[in-house]
Parts: structure tokens; C-alpha cells; sequence
């Protein structure tokens, strides 16, 4: 188990002020201009080193990332550091509580992420429904502006850097970084195709990156405490620590923070007290977010919570959002909602999505009922397949993995209430 | 998504108050990058216009910042959380997707109808209370949740729902965030991660001090 001290987070749960002087006391911004005058390599460097790959679920190495960015920067083209907190992938809730219990580790991240990539404004991009949150956040800016930390001479290491906040109104979309980038700009939030790559064009037509929240907050400490110390913390090419949303049927449902790699079985009964029920009730897990397949009992046994390891069962880590679903869950419904959810937020702009989306949905829901033909469940399976990979951000790949992985692992169960029905005289002189 | 904006009614101008924040956030960005403020100055005209968007709020924050009407209403009709016809005073937002469904979140909506007399997308007849069904708020651990103005309001269950909808038809103010004890995310039967850490540990301190 992880030991407290190699914590991040350590107001994750808000017992303490989320606020300047007990930030600093937890060891934000000690001493951040010696790390910001290492230069804009040696930042880039260590953090690739150290092995972070992107918390929003893509899991790109975030060093790599930034070292797309322009070399100099030109006259008339800034570079802009943009974070992502809008958070909204269902299960998943870690952003916020950095956002309002731990806002100076975002803070001082994007100065030194800024610093890393020549960049010498931040925009965050927070979700708009999370307005408590981006309140403690402006608040802590504020603070960090008063105190030096941010503005003219950030930290007293001779530039400047400026941190703006700016609230979203409502889409999931535009968590897909080129469709934030779009709604900064102020326009719908629907993605661009790709390339260019935001690093060239992004911003205002200048060098971006987006980052993540988690990604952007946990800077800070790998470079104040080494990359030795978080390649030292989970497996191989899955370095460090993770924030972790179990939700769901468990008996205590909560966010915490663990080792990269944790077993799925541990991190459910050490943090969660346990499926309800216990272990053996359990049925399904989605261990990364909606939008990732659901994995049944057989192989939450032992799968390991990590980019490489989800991968490599067919899922994914995403955003690390664990939902359990218990025996009691009518499992073909659970996903027909979640189908319902891509049809709502699809942005309508690629015809597989936007059509895709509400066809899966319709024929979930009738599956769930048990209103089709046994044959219709590979044609669904067909058209997730044509969907996937058709579209021009990754909408569509995730209104088609969730029904993938309900087929792969669930189709008894799907052919068992289409069987019913078919035996049943009533229900079919209904149909 | 509806596709037109209601007729103009009104007039629309913003406050003197809410101009110095409309400036205050148009300087956010660079010069002739104003549109980018869109986002937030729709937003500021739906609090100052009572919760929605009427066709001449819309008009005045594109003429704000000279953006075609057109862009303006694209924007105002692509996000959720603008509203283009009134809402009730009281905007309670039940999540019912997939992480609040399994613990409950049925229940929630049962209870809004039970105690408002109306369901999903309905306002009350007085204009006090409107329910809306909505995606994932991204508080899935501390599921069911509502959100209701500005605020969440969390493990929710059918007798804390009601409790919250009561307290506010009695003109008060109930208490947001967990309606179960819990302070934040953290496991309800006790931490298992963090006990060491001191602001943790005297915060504990002062609670158990507080409870005895």
C-alpha cells in the first residue's frame, strides 16, 4: 500500500485549507523559483523521465508532449499552456477535489508546466457546473497573484506568467482537447481534425497544449522530489501515483490515492469496504470511465489498475473511474444508458456519431428489454465497429466500446432476455 | 438541441455592476479575441435575466462583442446550461446517469414528483421549482446527487430529497454537499489513507474533541 508520505494529494479530502498558508504548509510553492530557473529542458526532460503519462485517460507521456512544442517562441505567436478541468466522464471526480481541496498544486503545476513548454499564459478550462469549485480556485489565484507567485516576475524568477480561469456551460464534448480549444475561442465545442496538431495550432491559431488536471497537479512534485522517487512508485511504463474514483455498488464509495498498479480487488476492499455484498457478488466493473469496456468478475480478479495492464484485457485505465456493478444490476439497461449518454453528447458534426449514437441507443434499449432478434446483436456489434475509428475525435470510439465489451462479455445474458420473450405468447402478440 | 431562440419581449442591458465584470472578463483574453468571452458573459446575462436567455439578452452580448447574432445563438443553443425559455426559480438537476442509477438515483426523481407534483422537464405552476434530467455532474462518489442553483447536494436518498425540496419551499436555505455526514470523498466508515498526515490527523483530533 502506498505510504501517506509519498501522497500528492494530501488535502485530497479537504480537512485541511485548500488556501495559501496551509498549501505552503503542505509543501506548495517551496522554493519554486530554483526549479523554474533549471530551464525549459531540463523540466521537460525530467517529466518525461519520470514516466507521466496523461491523467485524462489518453495516457500520453506528458514530457513527450510538451517537447512538441515550438523550440523558441515567435514574435506574434505566444505559447499557451490550456488544462482541462472539465471533468465530466461519467464515474469520475477526481478533478474537482484537486480544484477546490488542492488548487495550489494546479497553480504552481501550470507555472511550472508553463515554464517547461515557453509558455507564459494558462488558460483553465473548468467545468461550468462545477462553480464552488472554480470560486476556491479564482480565490487561491488571486491569493497567488498578492503573494508573487503569479504575475510580473512569477516566483521572483524573472518572467512573467499568467493564470486565467474561464468556465465552460455544459458539454461533455468539449473535454476532447481541439473541441475545448474551440469553445475557448468561443464557439461550439466541436472538435478539429487533426493535424495540425495544437502544438503547432492551437490557441488563437498559436502553440498549445492541453493537459489534464491530475496530470498538470502532481508536476510540482516530481520535480521537487526527483523522477527517482516516482519511478519508484507503480510498474514499468506506469510510473507514480493516481487519483482513483470507486463508485457504484461498494459499501463506501470514495476517491483516493494509490499506486499506479494497484490490484482492482485491493483497491475496491482496502478503500472501498468491499463490493456490497462482498466479493462474490460482484458481477462487472468499468475500471476506467464510461467510455472504456466493462470487465466481468473473472478477470477483476486479478487485473492490475494501469494503462498497460487494462489495455492489455481489452479495457482501458481512462480516467481511472472504477463504477461496480453488483449481481443486482440489470447490466444490458446500464449500458443502454450509458448508450443514451453519447447520443445526448454527441456534437453532431461526423455522421457515425452523430447518427451511430442514437441507432446503438435505440437498439440497446430495445435489447435491454428484450424486444429484437438474436441476429440484430451482431449487427449492433457490425455498426459499433463502423462508428469506431470513423469519426474525428474519440466520441465515437467511446459510444462504441462500452456495448463492445457489454457483447464480448454479456451476450448470454442479452440472447437469454430475447429467448424470454420469444417463449412468451403474451409479450409477443404485444410486439 | 432546440434550434430557434423564443421571440424577442424585453429589453436587455447589463447592470452597472455586472458591466465591470463583463470587462473584467473580456480582458482575460487578447485584444480582438472578445468572442472568447462568450461563454462567460452568456452566462452572466442568464443570472442577471432570472436563470434563461431571452432573444434580446442574446442580441445585446453579441452586439457586446461584435459577434454575428448568429455565432451567439449557435453557442446559446450547443451547451446544456444555457436556458432559452424561463425555469423556475429553483432549478433542481437530477443526475441519473449510470454512476448515480446504481445507487439510487431513480429514487431522486421519485421524490421530486412525489414532493413538487411534477417530473422531468416540468416547472412548477407557481414558477418556484423546475426538475431536470441531466448527464453526469461528475460527483459519482458521492452518488446520487442533485444540483440545484449553484450547488450539489449529495448521498442523496428519497428521505433527504424530500427533506431538501421542503426546506426549500419553506423559503430556506438547505445545508449543500453530502446529506449523509460525509465531509468530502473521503470512505464514510473511516480513512484508510492519510491518518498520518498532520492536518488530518488534527482535524480528527478536533471532531472527536467536538463529539464528546
Amino acid at each position: 500500500m502506498l505510504r501517506d508520505q509519498d501522497r500528492v494529494f494530501t488535502n485530497l479530502y479537504g480537512f485541511d485549507s485548500p488556501y495559501l498558508e496551509a498549501a505552503r504548509a503542505r509543501g506548495d510553492w517551496d522554493n519554486t523559483k530554483d526549479i523554474i530557473l533549471r530551464g525549459r529542458e531540463s523540466l521537460t526532460k525530467e517529466v518525461r523521465e519520470a514516466g507521466l503519462r496523461g491523467r485524462g485517460g489518453a495516457g500520453f507521456n506528458a514530457g513527450m508532449k510538451w517537447s512538441f512544442m515550438p523550440k523558441e517562441v515567435s514574435p506574434g505567436r505566444p505559447h499557451y499552456l490550456v488544462v482541462n478541468a472539465d471533468e465530466g466522464e461519467p464515474g469520475t471526480c477526481k478533478d474537482r477535489e484537486i480544484m477546490r481541496h488542492e488548487p495550489h498544486k494546479l497553480l504552481e503545476g501550470c507555472v511550472l508546466a508553463g515554464g517547461a513548454m515557453g509558455a507564459q499564459t494558462a488558460y483553465i478550462y473548468v467545468r461550468g457546473e462545477c462553480y464552488r469549485e472554480a470560486e476556491v480556485l479564482q480565490r487561491a489565484s488571486d491569493e497567488a497573484y498578492a503573494a508573487g507567485l503569479l504575475g510580473s516576475n512569477a516566483c521572483g524568477a524573472g518572467a512573467r506568467f499568467d493564470v486565467y480561469l474561464h468556465r465552460g456551460a455544459g458539454a461533455y464534448i468539449c473535454g476532447e482537447e481541439t473541441a475545448l480549444i474551440e469553445s475557448l475561442e468561443g464557439k461550439k465545442g466541436q472538435p478539429r481534425l487533426k493535424p495540425p496538431f495544437p502544438a503547432n495550432v492551437g490557441l488563437y491559431g498559436c502553440p498549445t497544449t492541453v493537459n489534464n488536471v491530475e496530470t498538470i497537479s502532481v508536476v510540482p512534485a516530481i520535480l521537487r522530489r526527483g523522477t527517482g522517487w516516482f519511478l519508484g512508485l507503480g510498474r514499468p511504463r506506469n510510473t507514480g501515483t493516481k487519483l482513483f474514483n470507486i463508485s457504484g455498488h461498494v459499501n463506501q464509495p470514495c476517491t483516493v490515492e494509490e499506486e499506479m498498479g494497484i490490484p482492482l480487488k485491493e483497491l475496491i476492499e482496502r478503500h472501498a469496504g468491499g463490493v456490497r455484498g462482498g466479493w462474490g457478488n460482484l458481477l462487472a466493473v468499468i475500471p476506467g470511465g464510461s467510455s472504456v469496456p466493462l470487465l466481468p468478475k473473472a478477470i477483476c480478479d486479478s487485473v492490475h489498475m494501469d494503462f498497460d495492464s487494462l489495455a492489455a484485457v481489452k479495457s482501458g485505465l481512462g480516467t481511472a473511474a472504477v463504477i461496480v456493478m453488483d449481481k443486482s444490476t440489470d447490466v444490458v439497461r446500464a449500458i443502454a444508458r450509458l448508450s443514451r449518454f453519447y447520443k445526448h453528447e454527441s456534437c453532431g458534426q461526423c455522421t457515425p456519431c452523430r447518427e451511430g449514437t442514437g441507432w446503438m441507443w435505440r437498439v440497446m434499449e430495445r435489447l435491454a428489454d428484450g424486444r429484437a432478434s438474436i441476429e440484430e446483436i451482431d449487427v449492433l456489434e457490425q455498426v459499433t465497429r463502423q462508428v469506431e475509428g470513423h469519426t474525428i475525435c474519440a466520441l465515437g470510439d467511446a459510444a462504441a466500446w462500452p456495448i463492445q465489451g457489454l457483447i464480448r462479455h454479456f451476450r448470454p445474458e442479452i440472447e437469454r432476455r430475447i429467448e424470454e420473450r420469444e417463449a412468451s405468447p403474451d409479450q409477443r402478440s404485444a410486439a | 438541441m432546440s434550434a430557434t431562440p423564443p421571440p424577442a419581449e424585453n429589453t436587455f442591458a447589463f447592470t452597472p455592476e455586472n458591466e465591470a465584470k463583463a470587462q473584467a472578463i473580456v480582458a482575460k483574453y487578447p485584444p480582438r479575441r472578445q468572442a472568447s468571452a462568450v461563454l462567460p458573459l452568456l452566462d452572466l446575462a442568464q443570472r442577471q435575466n432570472g436563470g434563461w436567455l431571452s432573444q434580446a439578452a442574446l442580441d445585446f452580448v453579441a452586439r457586446y462583442l461584435q459577434m454575428p447574432p448568429i455565432r451567439v445563438y449557435e453557442v446559446a443553443t450547443f451547451y446544456t446550461m444555457f436556458n432559452l425559455k424561463p425555469v423556475g426559480r429553483h432549478h433542481v438537476q437530477v443526475c441519473t446517469n449510470l454512476p448515480c442509477w446504481l445507487r439510487g438515483s431513480d429514487a431522486v426523481v421519485a421524490a421530486c414528483r412525489k414532493h413538487l407534483g411534477i417530473g422531468p422537464g416540468e416547472t412548477t405552476a407557481d414558477g418556484e421549482f423546475t426538475v431536470s434530467e441531466v448527464e453526469c455532474l461528475g460527483a459519482c462518489v458521492n452518488a446520487p446527487m442533485v444540483q440545484i442553483g449553484d450547488d450539489y447536494y449529495e448521498d442523496l436518498n428519497a428521505d433527504s430529497m424530500a427533506s431538501i425540496l421542503e426546506t426549500l419551499k419553506a423559503g430556506g436555505t438547505p445545508k449543500p454537499g453530502s446529506q449523509s455526514g460525509r465531509h468530502a470523498c473521503e470512505p464514510a466508515g473511516g480513512l484508510t489513507s492519510l491518518t498520518s498526515t498532520p492536518a488530518v490527523r488534527r482535524f480528527l483530533e478536533k471532531k472527536a474533541e467536538g463529539n464528546q
